[in-house]
């Protein structure tokens, strides 16, 4: 039997269940193992059981990676196969909560025990404080006067009292303190850990050993320092593991999107199963208001589909048969059947849940300066927190003892390498988790941080700028002919065609809510037109040479025409039963808000580019009407990256915008690629920034996400280092002799704990991040 | 100066040593991954530090390493390879593997998000 059932988990964290089309692949954790020898055991015990393809046991990991087909043998099976070759079989995740409930358990668990440490060491030192300052409580002066005997007998008790503090809520601080040791290395605890035990030491002397001190007034002990401290940085670690849960809170919301069952055809037979053992080909149904658990294409029904959680856009997208829909949107109105193209760990979903979070993992360049102060800052606080020590002791003012001691102590507390280490990651997680929730996929740290800096942006036009496939944009008819019949006799005629200048024209018939009537003979002219029988009617549909090939007069088409060449335009004539009837436009369309994005860019300081491989006359009338100036047209594919390349010898921050093949070279070219998502899959590759919405509004806000965290990181930074660089020195002494200012350890204390939860807040007022380049 | 003037001075200025000497002045042996199939595995224990912090891998064959984290401290819940561009969190008591293929011999430092911890990949 298995010690836990097995569960699949969220498979973007720990795949467990993934399936492909050779079976399905599972994960199971093995305890037991004692040996290599171990791994070909119950490699072979697994391989033995029918209906297992392949089996592969990881000794380090303990985990076995097995792939079978669901048809012949179940989990069950599995783990039984383990457990008779001698070794138990586990969940490789625990079973109850997916990976997502449990980091937040983790979390809430953390908080709590850091809570209930707090008001031990918070409620100790209330006692602690009072006695440290008599003269505060009226009547406890004269009660037990300093240097009494009643004094040292209650400083003895309070003594007691702050053992458990010590042992129980500064635990952590000393576990840590000498789990660093043992690796050589000192962090955070280690500053405390020595800092309150020097406190509490020179406590414990002075309380037993009052003699050993010059008078007995002198002879003070600091039980309050130990506890307050303790009690601050604690809640300050506390108050920071909280503030730390709500900085992923986008890849939660991603995470959270991943609908947990299926309802598929097999067999004729509706059935629900778990997400995971959805197979690419099953046909997958959808009712109104549910999920939709995988990618697929729609072969059956049709309705609007909500996919604002993966592309940003708010309206949702009509959906019929033969297009697209993307597991974790949501449907609307209608129902559907579709044919699962990508489960598992390939949907589109889970492949954007891996981007964020190797991107939230990753570095960006200016966190590797402070990765190098922070290898030295600890043990270099130790080191001046000693020689502030001996200064202090060897030229101080008396009691020297005392004030050597405070002086140490506060030294390690005030320090916080925490902040340091907090301020570049925490803000990146949450910029790019903003990117996300706004259809803007940040690849890297690196990414994010160039992105501020770009100076010039170089825009490819088909399907960047523009729609990328043609529209209807003209229809202008001779005298005695009507517009609309013109089109509908065109647009009947081209009901069969492939072509996509034609079928642009059917759309646009059917725009106008024209009804097309059966073509006959129809005939494809390869290179000039189609010509065939609609409604009785002889239709010719070309190119100037088509006509003059037919003997249609050309009266005055061609004048119409040249005037729509200059726009981008492609013009084709029309003659009905030979007889000139008026000219066809169609032209690849610029996207609703190009125009808006491109006046945003430059309104940011950013000068704007277009390069397409189009002829000058397409390209400028297409810059026209966006406002750009800068042309660059016949461009040969392979030269575009060495376009990208001269604007970087000249010393821009050039980012290249495109969503073609061909734009790929020129993506890794520039400091930051940005691809459309709706593009191919080489230039989303190619990229390090992809906008899953086909808009260039997305290079806006992409750029302003940049921009706001690295303002964020840079605030962060400067305040760390800052803190440190004013917070030590004052610790040390080093204003008391110029203006006789001196530290109380307690203020350190509180200083440090918030100076990390600081830094993780200011962090999360990136959350509350808002495009503005929407609203111009 | 008086005698235990001297004294405490010395006695710091020994530590101070002791400091330097024991943080930034450690030999580093590395452990060698494990060939299996064609993979290199390590296991690496993740409480207070990296056990082992240094492993030696070769050049070219996939390197998986597995990391359980063995701690509540959020510290070190999560663990990055800046220069593979792959990072991991870490749930507790877990063990998380990650997988890439070192292309290149050099040294690779690997560390928790805010570089306390830190461990490196040596590569042959």
């Amino acid at each position: 039997m298995l010690e836990h059932p097995i569960s699949p988990s969220s498979p973007n964290r720990f795949p467990t269940v993934a399936a492909n089309s050779n079976g399905v692949s599972v994960r199971i954790g093995i305890k037991g193992m004692s040996c290599a020898s171990c791994v070909t055991r119950i490699e072979g015990a697994l391989g033995d059981v029918p209906g297992v393809i392949s089996a592969n046991v990881n000794y380090p990991a303990e985990i076995a990676e097995v792939v079978y087909s669901p048809a012949k043998v179940n989990f069950a099976a599995l783990g039984e196969a383990i457990e008779d070759s001698g070794y138990k079989a586990v969940d490789p995740t625990p079973a109850t909560e997916d990976g997502v409930d449990k980091e937040r358990a983790e979390r809430e668990h953390e908080y709590a025990t850091l809570m209930r440490k707090f008001w031990l060491a918070a409620v100790v030192s209330v006692p602690n404080v009072l006695f440290m300052y008599p003269n505060v409580v009226p009547g406890l002066s004269e009660w037990m006067p300093a240097g009494s005997d009643a004094r040292h007998s209650a400083w003895a008790l309070l003594g007691l009292i702050t053992v458990p503090v010590m042992v129980w809520s500064g635990s952590q601080f000393f576990t840590g303190m000498w789990a660093a040791l043992k690796h050589r290395s000192a962090n955070m605890h280690t500053l405390i850990a020595i800092g309150v035990t020097a406190a509490f030491l020179y406590s414990v002397t002075a309380t037993a050993f009052p003699g050993l001190f010059p008078s007995r007034e002198l002879a003070e002990p600091f039980w309050d320092v130990t506890t307050v401290v303790i009690a601050l940085v604690v809640l300050g670690l506390a108050l920071e593991s909280k503030a730390k849960g709500q900085t992923s809170e986008a890849i939660r919301t991603l995470i959270g999107l991943q609908p947990k069952t299926a309802r598929v055809l097999r067999d004729g037979q509706e059935i629900d199963i778990d997400v995971e053992e959805v197979l690419v080909g099953d046909v997958v149904i959808v009712r109104p208001g549910e999920k939709i658990p995988v990618d697929g294409e729609i072969i059956d029904g049709g309705s609007a589909v909500d996919e604002s959680m993966i592309t940003g856009e708010s309206i949702p997208v009509e959906k019929t048969v033969g297009e697209e829909v993307i597991g974790g949107t949501m449907n609307k109105t209608g129902s559907f059947h579709f044919r699962a193209t990508k489960v598992g760990k390939d949907t589109a979903l889970a492949n954007i849940i891996t981007m964020v979070q190797e991107a939230q993992g990753s570095k960006a360049p200016i966190q590797r300066i402070v990765d190098q102060v922070a290898g030295y800052f600890v043990p270099a606080v130790m080191i001046l927190a000693v020689l502030a020590f001996v200064a202090w002791y060897d030229f101080g003012p008396e009691p020297r003892l005392i004030f050597s001691t405070i002086v140490f102590v506060t030294t390690l507390i005030i320090a916080c390498p925490c902040a340091l280490g907090l301020a570049t990651p925490t803000s990146l997680t949450v910029g790019i988790g903003k990117g996300a929730e706004n259809g803007i996929l940040i690849r890297s740290g690196d990414a994010l941080q160039t992105a501020q800096k770009i100076d010039t942006i170089v825009l490819d036009k088909t399907g960047t700028i523009t729609r990328g496939e043609p529209a209807l944009t003209d229809v202008i008819v001779m005298p005695d002919f009507d517009e609309d019949e013109v089109l509908k006799l065109v647009a009947s005629l081209e009901r069969g065609s492939e072509h996509p200048l034609g079928e642009s024209i059917v759309k646009g018939a059917a725009e106008r809510r024209l009804i097309l009537s059966e073509a006959m003979d129809f005939n494809a002219i390869a290179g000039h037109g189609v010509s065939g029988r609609v409604e009785g009617h002889d239709i010719l549909l070309g190119n100037i040479k088509l006509m003059a090939d037919r003997g249609v007069e050309e009266r005055g088409l061609s004048d119409i025409a040249e005037t729509l060449a200059p726009q981008g335009k492609t013009p084709m004539f029309v003659a009905i039963d030979g007889e000139p009837a008026g000219v066809i436009a169609v032209a690849d369309t610029v996207k609703p808000d190009s125009k808006a994005a491109i006046a945003a860019l430059r309104s940011m300081g950013i000068k704007v580019i277009m390069m397409t491989g189009d002829n000058r006359q397409t390209a400028l009338a297409i810059a026209g009407q966006v406002g750009i100036d800068d042309v660059l047209a016949e461009v040969l594919p392979e030269k575009k990256s060495l376009e990208v390349q001269k604007l970087q010898s000249a010393g821009k921050t050039v980012a290249m915008v495109g969503d073609g093949i061909n734009d790929a070279p020129a993506l890794a070219q520039a400091d930051v690629g940005l691809a459309i998502g709706t593009g191919t899959d080489v230039a989303i590759e190619a990229s390090d920034i992809t906008l899953i919405k086909g808009s260039l509004m997305g290079v806006v806000t992409a750029i302003e996400i940049s921009r706001a965290t690295m303002r964020n990181v840079k605030q962060n930074l400067l305040g760390a280092f800052g803190y440190n660089a004013l917070g030590i020195p004052v610790a040390m002494g080093l204003f008391y002799p110029f203006f006789g200012i001196l530290l109380s350890p307690i203020l350190a204390g509180a200083a440090m704990a918030f100076s990390s939860v600081t830094v993780v807040t200011n962090a999360n007022r990136l959350r509350f991040f808002k495009p503005k380049g929407v609203t111009l | 100066m008086t005698a235990d003037q001297w004294l405490v001075t010395a006695a710091g200025l020994l530590i101070v040593v002791f400091i330097i000497w024991f943080f930034w002045f450690r030999t580093v042996e590395g452990t060698a991954a494990v060939i299996a199939g064609d993979r290199q595995e390590a296991l690496i224990v993740v409480k207070g530090g990296y056990t082992p912090d240094t492993i030696v891998v070769e050049h070219g064959r996939p390197v998986r390493l597995s990391f359980r984290r063995e701690e509540t401290a959020s510290c070190s819940e999560m663990v990055m390879f800046p220069d593979f561009n792959k990072s991991a969190k870490l749930p507790t008591g877990e063990t998380v593997e990650i997988e890439f293929l070192p292309e290149k011999a050099g040294e690779y430092e690997f560390a928790c998000q805010m570089g306390m911890l830190r461990g490196k990949l040596i590569v042959t």
